[in-house]
C-alpha cells in the first residue's frame, strides 16, 4: 500500500476490539475483530482494487453484497467479496494482479 | 398427508412474520437468508464482536428492532434456519441455495419471496471514485461496522432515508458536509396529505431535518446534481441550486441515493407477471392484496415488491402467510386478514406520498454528459446507451443490453438498469414503460468459487 496514503472510513465507535493482523498486497495492516474486509482495508488505505477497464480505482460502492465492486484475492486465488467477508488473522489480501473470471462465474 | 415444504427468501421485517405466522399454524418453514444474521436492513444486527446499546444502532426504532431480533430467536428452534445461504435460481417448483461452495436445490409447495430492495441509483460524473457509496451503504457503514465513510461525507440524492442518514452520522460524532436532495420543497408539501395517513412518521421526518438544521447542517432542495471530482478520492461535489447557480461543496465521501429498488430478480426467475408502476417509474411483480403472485404457490412481500418501509414488510409478510394457509386449506379467520389488509393500504397512501414528495428524477439521465459511467462494473457510458438507441435502434434495455452490454456485468443491472432505462428512454423520446426492464438471470449473483479464507 502507497506510504502516506489516508485510509477512507473513519472509526467513530468500538475502538475496544482485539487487533487482527492481516498482511495487504505485502504491506502489514492491523484490523479489528469484528471488522468486515473491506473496512480493515479503507481505514487504512483509499482503495480496493483497479477497474479492470482502466478508468481509475474503486473502493466498492454498496457495502451490502449487491454490487459486487469490492472484490480482492486472497494470496492464493480466491475471490472474496470484502463487504460480506469477515477479516480473519493471518489474511494475506491482494487487490490487484489477479485473473478477472467472467461474470457468472 | 405429508407437511407442506414452504420455503421463505429473506430473513428481514417480512420474512421473518411470515415464518412466525406459518409457525403459529404449525408448520416449520425453510428460512433462508444471504446474510449471517437475521433483521434485513433497517434491523441489521452489529456482529458479535461489538456492543453498542440497541438505541445508538436503532434510534427511535431500538424497540421495535429488538422485539423482532428476540421474537425470530425464539422461533429458531421451530424453523428451518439457514442463515449465509443465497437463494440463486428457482425453476418450477424448485428453488436453488448456495451456502458456501454447497448447493442444493429444494422443491417447494409455496416460496414466500422476501428479498428486500438495494439503493435507487442515479449516476452522475465522479461515482465512481473512491469515496462515493450508495447511502444504504454509508448506514450500513456505521451500523454495522462503526465507521463513517469519510471525515465530511455530503449526502446526496432524495428520500426520507437522506435525512436519516445524515441524522445518524450527526449522531455518531461524525461531521456531515451537506444535505442534497434533488427533490424540490414544494413537491414535499404537496405530499403533506398523503404522508399525514401516518402522522408519527411524517412527525418523525420533520423531526430529523430540524434536528439537522439546529445542529448547522446545510440543507438544499431542489438541486441539480453536476459532478463529484477528485484525484483518486472525493475531494468536492459541484451542483446547481433550486435558483441555478453553481455551488461547491467540499467534502470528501458522498452518500448517494434515490430511493429504492425492489429486488426483482427472483419473481423474475419464477415468471411472476410485472406491470409498469408509474408514480415509481419502475417495473414491478404484479400480487393481490394479500401477496400471491400471477404463479400459483409463489408469494411476495416487503421491499421486494414494493418499497413501502419496514412497516408495511412486516404486514406484508404476516399477510402473504396467511394467503400460503389458505391456499393450503388451512383456516385463517377472516378478522386477521382484514385488519392485516387495513393496516397495509395506510402504509400504501403513506408510501405514494414519499414517492411525491421524494420523486425520482428521471430528467437527469437525459441530461447526464455522453461519457458518464451509467455501468459501474464495465464501464458503459451514458453515451454508449444513446448509441445503442441511434445506431442499432435498440427499441428496448434487453436489446440494449444485446447490444452495448448494459445490465450484463456482475451486478447484473441493479445499479444500472433504472437509469440505464431512463437514458434510452430519452435518447428515442418514449416513455420509459416502453423500454421495458432488464430480464433476471440465474444465478442472480456470481456464486462464491471458494469458501476459504470467508467469515466463519
Ligand atoms: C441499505 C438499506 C437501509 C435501510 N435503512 C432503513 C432505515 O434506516 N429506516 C427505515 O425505515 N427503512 C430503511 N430501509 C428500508 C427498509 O429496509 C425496509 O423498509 C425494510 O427493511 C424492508 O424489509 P424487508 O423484509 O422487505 O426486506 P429487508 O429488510 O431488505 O430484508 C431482505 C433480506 O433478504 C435477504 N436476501 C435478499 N436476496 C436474497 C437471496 N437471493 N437469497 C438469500 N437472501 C436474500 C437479504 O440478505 C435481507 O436480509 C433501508 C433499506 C436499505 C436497502
Amino acid at each position: 500500500m502507497p506510504r502516506g496514503e489516508e485510509g477512507l472510513f473513519r472509526r467513530v465507535d468500538e475502538h475496544a476490539r482485539a487487533p487482527v493482523r492481516i498482511e495487504v498486497d505485502g504491506v502489514a495492516a492491523t484490523a479489528r475483530s469484528g471488522d468486515t474486509l473491506l473496512v480493515a482495508l479503507l481505514t487504512v488505505r483509499a482503495r480496493l482494487r483497479e477497474s479492470e477497464f482502466g478508468d481509475g480505482a474503486r473502493a466498492g460502492f454498496c457495502l451490502m453484497g449487491a454490487c459486487q465492486d469490492c472484490w480482492v484475492w486472497t494470496a492464493a486465488g480466491e475471490r472474496l467479496r470484502a463487504c460480506t467477508t469477515e477479516v480473519a488473522e493471518g489474511m494475506h489480501i491482494l487487490t490487484s494482479g489477479m485473473p478477472w473470471p467472467n461474470p457468472a462465474s | 398427508m405429508a407437511e407442506p415444504r414452504i420455503v421463505i427468501v429473506g430473513a428481514g421485517p417480512a420474512g421473518m412474520r411470515a415464518a412466525a405466522r406459518l409457525v403459529e399454524a404449525g408448520l416449520c418453514p425453510v428460512v433462508v437468508d444471504e446474510a449471517p444474521a437475521s433483521g434485513g436492513q433497517i434491523y441489521r444486527r452489529q456482529p458479535r464482536q461489538f456492543h453498542r446499546a440497541a438505541a445508538s444502532l436503532y434510534g427511535f426504532e431500538a424497540r421495535k428492532a429488538t422485539g423482532l431480533h428476540r421474537m425470530f430467536d425464539a422461533l429458531l428452534p421451530r424453523i428451518d434456519y439457514r442463515p449465509e445461504t443465497l437463494a440463486w435460481n428457482v425453476y418450477e417448483n424448485v428453488v436453488h441455495l448456495r451456502h458456501g461452495t454447497e448447493s442444493e436445490a429444494l422443491r417447494f409447495d409455496a416460496l414466500i419471496l422476501a428479498p428486500g430492495a438495494t439503493d435507487r441509483i442515479m449516476p452522475l460524473p465522479g461515482w465512481t471514485l473512491p469515496g462515493v457509496y450508495s447511502l444504504g451503504g454509508a448506514q450500513i457503514a456505521l451500523k454495522a461496522q462503526a465507521c463513517a465513510i469519510g471525515a465530511r461525507p455530503a449526502f446526496l440524492g432524495t428520500g426520507p432515508l437522506l435525512y436519516l442518514v445524515a441524522y445518524q452520522y450527526v449522531r455518531a460524532g461524525a461531521a456531515v458536509a451537506a444535505v442534497l436532495d434533488t427533490s424540490p420543497l414544494a413537491g414535499r408539501i404537496a405530499a403533506l396529505p398523503a404522508l399525514s395517513a401516518r402522522p408519527s412518521m411524517l412527525a418523525k421526518g420533520l423531526y430529523y431535518t430540524a434536528w439537522l438544521a439546529a445542529h448547522g447542517v446545510g440543507m438544499l432542495s431542489g438541486v441539480t446534481p453536476l459532478a463529484i471530482t477528485g484525484e483518486g478520492r472525493v475531494h468536492q461535489l459541484r451542483l446547481r441550486d433550486s435558483r441555478g447557480s453553481e455551488q461547491i461543496i467540499a467534502c470528501d465521501a458522498v452518500g448517494l441515493g434515490y430511493g429504492l429498488r425492489s429486488e426483482t430478480q427472483l419473481a423474475d426467475l419464477a415468471r411472476c407477471e410485472f406491470a409498469f408502476d408509474a408514480p415509481s417509474r419502475q417495473w414491478l411483480p404484479v400480487t393481490d392484496t394479500d401477496g400471491r403472485s400471477s404463479v400459483p404457490g409463489v408469494y411476495l412481500a416487503g421491499d421486494g415488491v414494493r418499497a413501502a418501509g419496514a412497516d408495511a414488510a412486516e404486514l406484508a409478510g404476516r399477510l402473504a402467510a396467511c394467503a400460503v394457509l389458505a391456499d393450503l386449506g388451512r383456516t385463517v379467520r377472516p378478522a386477521e386478514t382484514a385488519l392485516l389488509r387495513r393496516r397495509l393500504a395506510r402504509t400504501a397512501r403513506f408510501g405514494r406520498g414519499l414517492e411525491l414528495g421524494f420523486s425520482w428524477p428521471a430528467r437527469l439521465a437525459g441530461e447526464l454528459p455522453d461519457a458518464t459511467l451509467v455501468c459501474r462494473c464495465e464501464a458503459i457510458t451514458a453515451g454508449e446507451i444513446r448509441g445503442a438507441a441511434s445506431t442499432f435502434g435498440a427499441p428496448e434495455m434487453n436489446r440494449a443490453k444485446a447490444f452495448v452490454r448494459i445490465g450484463m456485468g456482475r451486478c447484473q443491472g441493479r445499479y444500472c438498469g433504472l437509469a440505464g432505462a431512463e437514458v434510452l428512454a430519452a435518447a428515442r423520446g418514449v416513455p420509459v414503460e416502453k423500454v421495458g426492464r432488464l430480464r433476471g438471470q440465474a444465478p442472480v449473483k456470481p456464486l462464491s468459487i471458494s469458501l476459504a479464507g470467508a467469515a466463519p
